[in-house]
């Protein structure tokens, strides 16, 4: 974490400290900033594989279905207990991002985009067709509330679950991307041939982002399934995986605040938009678009473009 | 004549029809300041980047210390103790020169993703280790005072000189220049040829691909002379420079038997 970190984190543990007070009983706004932690999640990881690893993935909504499905079915069916199961997700998610990522991030160019798109619709196919356990395209449901030493985590309790684990992983990232790690995959960005020649492995840590971000996203499924008690495998669609993408661009790839902006952003506007009943999509997609022709490198980076100018 | 550090035999790079390099052999010893020169097209970047492990020889060895270095990764090369500098800059313009130097440390540092994510005692220690290391080095080649600025915002003479602190970084046994003159001044040239000097009294062992005629002879124990990826000449800077062949090859002349 550097110093210039250290203010926005801090306004952020504020706001997050307050909200629920601020909310007073409305569950309605509670719920809408979990959703937003938990996008806010999947989004930090997928733009440090993006900004700091120059990979994309169109398949991170599977890793996402993985947290969730692993919550869902272990809890359900097989009596885990609900940090049993979330420690299980992590782990699976972990082992096939790392077997999906060895052979593809040794390659140069979009192979891993490819490849996670393929993998996507694989996962999306299985969660569909293996019903007796996911229960199908109906779904599965009855999941039990998230549980921490027997005590069911509801309502405000849930809320400060979902967006402390959003600063720690926040702090995390922010220490990987100022360290040897995170210099190392700024330095394959510059140039992969001097990058070499300094000792650091291209592949390696391309692959150890991948597998961080695929367990970024599988935390944040997780917390989803017991939050929500219901999953069917439309959440876990192609489509999901490209509005993570969204999330990721419109914020700003450069910067982990970028992806934070970009999640909060993408998930309000829908409810913003609501209004405008049948017009809705269409604003959205308007919007989506005014931003990227006006600020390519995301609003974050915009932003303070703007502000230098005026400054 | 003392350990050999690098020993290169019969080796070979094809591009297609093109022969880079052609059954090539020599060594280079502890200590020693070594120039590769030749005319344009010679083969002697290409003789680096096979070194180096940017890419695979056609045939032959090269053997760093008694290893084979054939089929290993640049990175692992690096580890080795091998550095190199590059004829197209290739500093890393997202970066300060202090981060560019910095990234050097990284094959003789430790900590993983997840040790760097938890900032464990041992991370902040080892960030601290590789910062003043890389200020070191920077001092070294005087640049200490450029050290926050973005790395390609230095005039090109700088910035050479950069690459060389960043290769210096990695503390190398064998140091690669690939032509670390061109593009400087004359006051420039006089401080690298002194620079090197300096690094050779290190104990690192040089290896220099230069054009700057008058920097080779002043500094070279050696000079290898490539042609079409052949040897034609190696020896003392002073006999290399009156060998026929090596004169017919720089200046386009027929040789005629006589």
């Amino acid at each position: 974490m550097k110093r210039e970190d250290l203010y926005p984190l801090l306004s952020i543990a504020i706001i997050i400290g307050l909200f629920p007070l601020l909310a007073g009983g409305q569950e309605y706004y509670l719920s809408l900033l979990v959703f937003v932690g938990i996008n806010s999640l999947i989004a930090m990881g997928l733009s440090m594989l993006m900004g700091y690893a120059g990979q994309i993935s169109l398949g991170h909504a599977a890793f996402f279905g993985i947290g969730a499905y692993s919550s869902g079915i272990l809890t359900t069916k097989y009596s885990f207990q609900p940090p049993e199961a979330f420690f299980a997700g992590i782990f699976l998610s972990a082992i096939i991002a790392f077997l999906v990522g060895k052979p593809t991030l040794r390659l140069k160019g979009h192979y891993m985009a490819v490849a996670t798109l393929g993998f996507g619709e694989i996962l999306f196919i299985v969660f569909n067709e293996l019903a007796p356990l996911t229960g199908g395209p109906s779904g599965l449901s009855g999941i039990p509330p998230l549980t921490i030493f027997g005590h069911p985590l509801e309502g405000a309790h849930y809320f400060y679950l979902v967006w402390g684990l959003v600063i720690l992983l926040l702090l995390f990232s922010l220490n990987v991307i100022n360290s040897r790690v995170g210099r190392a995959l700024r330095a394959v960005h510059g140039s992969e041939l001097a990058a070499g020649a300094m000792g650091v492995d291209a592949s390696r840590f391309k692959v150890q982002v991948f597998v961080l971000s695929a367990i970024y996203a599988s935390m944040a499924g997780s917390l989803y399934a017991h939050f929500i008690t219901f999953i069917s495998p439309s959440s876990f669609s192609l489509m999901f995986s490209i509005l993570l993408l969204m999330m990721v661009v419109v914020g700003g790839a450069e910067t982990i605040w970028g992806a934070l902006l970009g999640a909060t952003l993408l998930t309000l506007l829908p409810e913003c938009l609501r209004g405008l009943e049948d017009f809705e999509v269409l604003a959205y997609g308007a919007i989506l678009m005014v931003v990227l022709l006006f600020m390519p490198q995301g609003i974050l980076e915009g932003m303070r473009k703007m502000l230098r100018k005026k400054g | 004549m003392s350990q050999k550090v690098l020993e290169v035999q019969r080796l070979q790079k094809f591009f297609g029809g093109l022969r880079a390099i052609d059954a090539l052999d020599f060594t280079v010893a502890e200590g020693q300041i070594k120039s590769v020169i030749g005319p344009n097209g010679a083969g002697k970047t290409t003789l680096f980047n096979l070194i180096t492990g940017i890419f695979p020889p056609t045939g032959g060895t090269v053997e760093f210390k008694g290893k084979m270095l054939n089929n290993l990764k640049p990175h692992d090369i690096a580890r080795l103790g091998i550095s190199r500098t590059f004829q197209t800059l290739e500093l890393f313009g997202n970066m300060t020169v202090l981060e560019n130097v910095m990234i050097a440390r990284h094959s003789r540092t430790v900590a993983g993703i997840f040790r760097a994510g938890l900032r464990l005692p041992g991370v902040r220690r080892e960030e601290r280790e590789i910062k003043e290391k890389a200020f070191e080095e920077l001092r070294f080649m005087g640049l200490e005072n450029r050290a926050m600025m973005g790395a390609t915002f230095l005039p090109l003479g700088e910035q050479k000189l950069l690459e060389i602190a960043r290769a210096l970084a990695t503390e190398p046994q064998l140091l690669l220049l690939d032509e670390p003159a061109s593009g400087l001044n004359i006051r420039e040239t006089e401080r690298l040829s002194e620079t090197i000097l300096r690094i050779r009294e290190r104990g690192i062992t040089v290896m220099v691909v230069e054009h700057d005629m008058a920097i080779v002879m002043e500094i070279s124990d050696e000079v290898l002379v490539l042609n079409y990826g052949k040897k034609i000449a190696e020896g003392f800077p002073r006999d290399v420079q009156r060998n026929r062949e090596v004169i017919a090859a720089y200046l386009g002349e027929e040789l005629t038997d006589a």
